[in-house]
């Protein structure tokens, strides 16, 4: 197995779905291959630290304040749906 | 080396609340916005960049999932048809934002920092001791943002998000074979770009 094939299979070790003889394979260029492990090594690092970074959280307030806003939205196409005289002015997705 | 594993929220009474939804039940509707709020928003702010499109994206896409929700078939799960609903408003709000760049995650995009590590430096300390939450959000945040957005699409869904493979290409309506490309691409890309931040100062540098 060269660096490129163990490349080529990289995301599917990480993600565990494979044969048991082509993760035998890499676990065994892995051995040997001080590069690959590195790139394994931080590539699985990488995952982790985005996964756990809490990048982009929701806060509270905002929170609230869309979620109102959703429930206040629906209601009026809830509304307009069942009235039959505002059928023709019912919003369509954006 | 351990394998990563994906976070999976618990099904519970999903199909219920969506019933009872179906049914003009707005709280229970509510219920469900609660459910996936925080996860709509983190997607449509990975895929905008930009802070106002994704408060816009959570409301449109709820709103639009209300619309629709007789069109749901429950094939698959109702996170899944969210997601799909959330991506599609978020792509249409980056087009608007950057119309002078084709923005379309059917592209196959070949860069010239592909799939061959150019650097490899084994990352000690742990970055969490090199820099502080604030500071690694930063670089964590500006790193992503140079991935083009089919790549770091597939990469919030699968790694982010934790969605199955099977989900993200339903999700995304891609192949398979496409979502493990670009994944695949996605996180060396990453890997590299973070490798200037991260990587042992001390020596260790090579190339496979």
């Amino acid at each position: 197995m060269t660096c490129s094939d163990f490349l080529k299979e990289l995301t599917d070790y990480l993600d565990d779905s494979m044969d048991a003889q082509t993760r035998a394979e890499l676990e065994d260029h892995l051995q040997w291959c001080h590069n690959c492990y590195v790139v394994c090594n931080t590539t699985k690092m990488t995952i982790e630290i985005y996964r756990d970074s809490h990048l982009y959280e929701l806060p509270d307030d905002l929170r609230t304040r869309l979620r109102s806003a959703i429930v206040s939205k629906c209601e009026c196409h809830k509304k307009q749906v069942s009235d039959p005289l505002g059928q023709s002015d019912s919003p369509t997705a954006k | 080396m351990g394998t990563i594993q994906p976070k999976v929220e618990a099904a519970g009474d999903e199909l219920t609340l969506v019933h009872a939804a179906k049914a003009g039940d707005i709280g229970a509707f509510e219920e469900l916005v609660k459910r996936y709020d925080r996860n709509v928003f983190r997607i449509a702010q990975h895929i905008t960049q930009n802070r106002e499109d994704a408060e816009d994206v959570v409301q449109d896409a709820f709103l639009k999932a209300y619309q629709n929700l007789a069109n749901f078939q429950e094939q698959s799960k109702f996170y899944t048809w969210l997601v799909r609903i959330a991506v599609n408003e978020a792509l249409m709000r980056l087009r608007r934002r950057r119309p002078e760049r084709m923005v379309s995650l059917d592209e196959d995009i070949k860069t010239e920092e592909d799939s061959m590590p150019r650097e490899v430096a084994d990352w000690s300390p742990n970055p969490e001791q090199l820099y502080n939450q604030g500071e690694l959000k930063e670089i964590l945040g500006k790193t992503i943002q140079g991935l083009p957005p089919s790549f770091r699409t597939v990469f919030v869904l699968r790694d982010v998000e934790g969605l199955s493979t099977e989900e993200t290409a339903d999700a995304l309506d891609l192949s398979i074979p496409a979502v493990k490309s670009r994944l695949l691409r996605a996180r060396l890309q990453l890997r590299e770009r973070l490798n200037k931040y991260f990587k042992n100062r001390t020596g260790g540098d090579g190339k496979p």
